[in-house]
């Protein structure tokens, strides 16, 4: 069944994961998209801030996306994002995390220039084995009404 | 890459173009967003978007990929000169990220970085904490893509 804006009120939503991230998609994602050495080289990355070899901030936004998509995202009736509010990088993402993403509406609203459409807006919070939360983002998704709500 | 001190509100530069050809659209969202406007040509043209869409975080990611080699050729001209390399630190995050208009498969966008804010770190005094507006144009002169950016920058003058 395709869920509609209706099925979204604000509250939890759920938790999804786990996804485990490996060494080898770390590494082949900052090649392509962001090769600074705190995500390519282990003795670079010792020696930066994040004491260690992170993944790219912009890796686990894709990823997060991935999770969301596997979550509900593939059975929502997704019109697209128009953006994301704010987005927080709390902590690096290692080779070898297994995260879970905690999903929250935190507000429904029905669009003003697209009647059949509502914008949920979302905060999402992934988080690694340990409990530690390594980014949290609130993002609008527009979502198509049911057919027979639109109708009036 | 520059240390904070060389930087001043307003310095923009423009730091790359990149074109999404379909394969690099659907190669992207076949790995992280696997919506079907994304996928598929067909499915592209039926929604908001009128065409085969990249993804917003292949938009973002690619808008990632030429600042950084923005900033590596600025490290080796700065090296070649035979000065000191800034080895920029993290970022906390972003705000403010919009996906004006949607990237459709041949698209053609241009990055610009613009240096909006500038504060030292209390907690961090040999760190700089700048804010950066990057945007996104495509070849008709749109603007599809903003963001506004925070890094932290090595400070010169308190370095050891």
């Amino acid at each position: 069944m395709t869920l509609t804006f209706n099925d979204f009120r604000p509250g939890r939503f759920g938790t999804f994961g786990p996804r485990h991230v490996t060494r080898e998609e770390i590494l082949a994602f900052a090649a392509e998209f962001d090769p600074q050495p705190m995500h390519l080289d282990e003795e670079a990355a010792s020696r930066s801030m994040l004491k260690g070899l992170s993944g790219s901030g912009w890796h686990l936004c894709s990823i997060v996306m991935r999770m969301m998509f596997d979550g509900f995202i593939e059975n929502t009736a997704s019109l697209g994002s128009p953006g994301v509010n704010e987005l927080r990088w709390l902590a690096p993402l290692r080779p070898g995390d297994d995260l879970m993403l905690d999903v929250d509406v935190v507000e429904a609203r029905l669009s003003r220039s697209r009647p059949d459409t509502g914008i949920v807006t979302f905060k999402c919070a992934v988080r690694n084995a340990a409990g530690q939360t390594l980014c949290e983002m609130v993002s609008p998704i527009m979502v198509r009404r049911r057919d027979d709500a639109v109708v009036g | 890459m520059r240390f904070f001190e060389d930087m001043a509100l307003g310095q923009r530069r423009d730091v790359g173009s990149f074109t999404f050809t379909a394969d690099a659209i659907k190669r992207f969202a076949a790995q992280f967003d696997p919506q079907r406007f994304h996928l598929d040509e067909e499915a592209g043209r039926n929604s908001l978007f009128g065409g085969l869409a990249a993804s917003g975080w292949h938009v973002g990611s690619v808008c990632m990929k030429l600042l950084v080699a923005d900033a590596q050729r600025q490290s080796a001209e700065a090296a070649a000169l035979g000065e000191e390399v800034a080895v920029w630190g993290p970022s906390p995050g972003f705000r403010d990220l919009r996906w004006i208009k949607p990237v459709l498969a041949g698209d053609t966008i241009s990055f610009a970085s613009e240096i909006v804010g500038l504060r030292t770190s209390e907690s961090r005094p040999e760190w700089g904490v700048v804010q950066g507006r990057h945007t996104g144009t495509n070849q008709r002169d749109e603007l599809v893509y903003s963001l506004l950016a925070t890094a932290f920058v090595p400070r010169r003058t308190v370095r050891a």
